[in-house]
């Protein structure tokens, strides 16, 4: 007999029922497909009213993050055989509102990414639609920020986050490390601009260095050491703002 | 049915739709835009562009040798106003980008760098590492933030044109997280929904490359251009189809076949690895044809080999290749040779439209990979399509706004009798609590093994007659199928019966104007006709949907200053 592995997923329908189910799916086990062959499987094969995000299926566009296992990963770069012969379970990620089955609500991340304001702020405005010539950059400039580009908003280090799942207004990992990349951009001067919300009550202080969100992140965008760093730069702001009198 | 008021809309979250949206809010912020994207904006496909973006910087480079270069790729199809305008244009708008954030690499002075890429007579391929489509696209989404006037609707699936007496009014939409239709009206939509990839089993493309602007325009009684010009990409990883870039050639990776032969000595003398994709991807195939490849459980593959290029070069130049072929190969190209075989990357053809967007419906706009303009004519050149979503979607959103500026809306009732019309259509087609045994998966896959093997990187005669009538076969089938379940929100087996409907209507295109073209140029490969003939096919194809089926007409190239010569590298 080909070999075989057993899949559970979260259903939920809003249309039909308020509570929460799980349902198990017996697949064919290959040794070189990912989770979300798996789930695809089950869509083409057994249940067409399955209900999941995807669409590269090479770790890039960050759609395809569940609870796998209890952890959040992307579900397009984990393997079967990582689990084989044991079972999977997979899950919506956590600290999100459930759509359906395994579709979570992104608003509330999607509104904060646009208030860190990750654009290119100038002093002087016309500078940033002047085509005649580059900005010059050194690689030694762009090395203070690039890690942090990386972020393919895939949001598994807001499922990872205790914080935010205590606290939903806590700004939260990719979005702190989103502010960081443009402060830290030598082509940028919106630092002051972004200092209130990401000083704010709900931002930078709430984190309590679980250091959970780098675990999880796919793409090493370190958010945890980067929090840490924004801290400490806005401490010493205040210090020195308070030094000259400012404050 | 509601209605909701626009100026312009854009339909499509990628890079040319990004684009679009940004010139018309620094235009017109008066004007009420909106984008309308089925995934949110920073998962579209231009997500997973890797190599580069092309554009003349360097003073050893001209405007007129990237036009000629892109030209002579094109196998002579592209119109050569079109080229010359996008040439031009690029090199402000690869500036433009930089200054909204992209993290181009440079050079040790700090200015832009670029790569070598295939057809490239300079080194003119910026890039961002090999991540180049992600940080595009990301810094035009984090951009478009900041405009308050532009509008988004994230996840919403435009099902239909809505269109009186040949002009364009709105679209008619699904809220996939509702399941409620509505009618978005705008004097102007702009189509950036990307190419037709899904409709191939071996595929570098996203699962959201589903054809649906040509299916969206076709239907709606408009042209669509040079739908048989398919890229295929030379190199696929095995299995899955998911691409290695170009750029790992372009920083000097070889292909080998199994005696150990860098094989495209035989093929492309003078570029050899760099020779334009059509011609390595079928050397590809003939070595595989000749015996000369790698067997494999998922068939036969050639080498490509970056070993020599050393583990720092990889992490700084093509860190991205690295980790596709650990996550998706198992395996680590700086010790080992990546398995490779050519792979349906890219869609020459499009929705029929000039260089500033226009199509010949009023009020209908197109731009990015869903346009046709055509610049890439019978074969695109690696890294001019990251450039050509920056200049036309450009120019796609200020030739809207000069058409908004006196074009009138059509009215409210017109536009609830047409959503009306629409609606019970979908009803009917897709909604419907039939019995019909017919599964979307296995339609879908039928049509992918066909286009595979029939309309594939060679095109013969008889498997193209075949490849038509499966098609329309399954196009009867799909009149059966039947949804599980008729749940609103998030009903992705409703959209993708959507999806599958636009690719079955597009591929039977695809199929007639190959069957149709008895030529070979770029892209398009015919066994039985091995050469071009400019006598009878130096013309774009123009598609209609006719009564039974589609009609072609044909359609002149425009040629400024370059003659067709004999593409020979
Ligand atoms: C793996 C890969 C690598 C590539 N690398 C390069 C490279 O290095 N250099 C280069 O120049 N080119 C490259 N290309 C080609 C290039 O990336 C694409 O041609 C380009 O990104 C397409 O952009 P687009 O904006 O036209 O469409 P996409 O980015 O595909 O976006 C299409 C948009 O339309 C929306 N949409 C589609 N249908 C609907 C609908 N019915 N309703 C609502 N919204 C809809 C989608 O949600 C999406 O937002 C690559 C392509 C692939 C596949
Ligand atoms: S499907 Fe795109 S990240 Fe997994």
């Amino acid at each position: 007999m080909a070999e075989e592995i057993k899949i559970t997923v979260t259903r939920y329908n809003p249309d039909k029922e308020a509570e929460l189910k799980t349902q198990t799916f017996t697949i064919p086990y290959h040794n070189d497909w990912s989770i979300l062959d798996g789930l695809n499987y089950i869509k083409a094969e057994l249940d067409g009213t399955l209900t999941y995000r995807w669409s590269c299926r090479m770790a890039v566009c960050g759609s395809c993050g569940m609870m796998v296992n209890g952890t959040p990963r992307l579900t397009c770069s984990t393997y079967l055989n990582e689990f084989y012969p044991g079972e999977i379970t997979i899950e919506p990620l956590a600290n999100f509102p459930i759509i359906r089955d395994l579709v979570v609500d992104l608003t509330d991340f999607m509104d904060k990414l646009k208030e860190v304001k990750p654009w290119i702020i100038r002093k002087n405005k016309s500078d940033e639609n002047d085509t005649s010539k580059e900005y010059i950059q050194t690689t030694a400039q762009m090395d203070k920020y690039y890690q942090q580009t990386l972020c393919i908003n895939c949001t598994l280090c807001y499922a990872a986050c205790p914080v935010y799942g205590l606290h939903p207004d806590f700004i939260g990992p990719a979005v702190i490390a989103l502010g960081y990349r443009y402060n830290n951009d030598s082509r940028d001067q919106g630092k002051d601009e972004r200092r209130k919300f990401l000083a704010s009550e709900d931002g930078v202080w709430k984190c309590t260095v679980v250091g959970d969100c780098t675990e999880v992140c796919p793409k090493h965008v370190d958010p945890s050491a980067v929090i840490q760093r924004t801290k400490v730069d806005n401490a010493t702001n205040w210090f020195f703002s308070f030094l000259k009198g400012k404050k | 049915m509601d209605i909701i008021n626009h100026d312009i809309l854009i339909v499509g979250g990628g890079g040319a739709g990004l684009r679009a949206a940004i010139a018309i809010s620094q235009m017109s912020p008066s004007l009420k835009t909106a984008v309308i994207s089925k995934v949110y904006p920073m998962r579209s496909h231009t997500v997973a562009a890797e190599g580069g973006s092309a554009a003349v910087l360097n003073d050893d480079d001209t405007h007129d040798l990237h036009a000629y270069d892109t030209i002579k790729g094109s196998d002579y199809l592209a119109d050569q106003d079109a080229v010359e305008v996008f040439v031009r244009d690029a090199t402000n708008e690869v500036r433009q980008i930089e200054r909204w954030g992209c993290p181009w690499n440079r050079e040790e002075d700090g200015t832009i760098a670029a790569r070598w890429f295939g057809g490239m007579s300079r080194k003119r391929t910026l890039h961002a590492a090999d991540k180049t489509g992600f940080h595009l696209l990301h810094a035009l989404f984090q951009t478009s933030l900041k405009f308050d006037t532009l509008k988004r609707y994230d996840e919403w699936h435009v099902c239909a044109l809505l269109v009186d007496n040949g002009k364009v009014g709105g679209v008619l939409a699904l809220n996939t997280r509702t399941g409620v239709f509505s009618i978005l009206s705008a004097k102007a939509v702009i189509l950036c929904t990307g190419g037709v990839g899904r409709m191939y089993a071996f595929t570098s493309n996203a699962g959201i490359k589903t054809a649906d602007g040509a299916a969206l325009t076709y239907r709606a009684g408009g042209p669509i251009k040079d739908m048989e010009f398919i890229q295929f990409h030379p190199s696929g990883l095995m299995r899955t189809g998911i691409l290695i870039t170009e750029a790992s050639r372009g920083e000097g990776g070889y292909l080998f076949n199994k005696d150990g032969k860098r094989f495209l000595e035989n093929y492309a003398p003078s570029k050899m690895e760099l020779a334009p994709r059509d011609i390595v991807s079928r050397s590809i195939i003939e070595e595989i044809l000749a015996g000369r490849g790698f067997k494999g459980t998922y068939g036969s593959y050639i080498h490509l080999d970056l070993r020599h290029l050393g583990e720092a070069k990889i992490m700084e130049k093509l860190p991205m290749v690295r980790e596709l072929c650990l996550d998706f190969a198992g395996m680590d190209p700086v010790y080992d040779p990546i398995p490779i075989r050519p792979t349906m990357h890219y869609t020459m053809g499009g929705i029929h439209c000039d260089k500033d967007g226009k199509t010949p419906m009023p009020g209908l706009f197109s731009a990015g990979e869903a346009a046709c303009v055509s610049i890439h004519g019978a074969n695109r050149l690696g890294s001019n399509s990251l450039t050509e979503l920056l200049v036309f979607g450009a120019r796609a959103g200020r030739t809207a706004v000069e058409y908004v500026s006196t074009a009138k809306p059509v009215s409210a009732d017109k536009l609830q009798s047409l959503a009306k019309d629409r609606m019970d259509f979908i009803q009917k087609r897709y909604m419907k609590a039939g019995n019909g045994k017919e599964k979307i998966g296995a339609i879908l896959s039928e049509l992918r093994k066909t286009m595979d093997e029939k309309v594939g990187i060679y095109r013969t005669e008889e498997p193209l007659k075949e490849a038509i009538q499966i098609i329309q076969k399954l196009k009867e089938r799909f009149n059966k199928i039947t949804l599980t379940q008729q749940s609103r929100v998030f009903n992705t087996e409703l959209t993708a019966a959507m999806e599958l409907d636009n690719m079955l209507e597009i591929a039977h295109v695809i199929a007639m104007c190959a069957q149709v073209r008895k030529e070979s140029r770029g892209g398009h490969a015919r066994k039985d006709y091995p050469t071009r003939n400019d006598e009878q096919f130096l013309h774009h194809s123009l598609t209609y949907q006719g009564k039974d089926g589609p009609r072609r007409e044909t359609f002149p190239v425009t040629i400024t200053k370059w003659q067709p010569e004999e593409r020979k590298y």
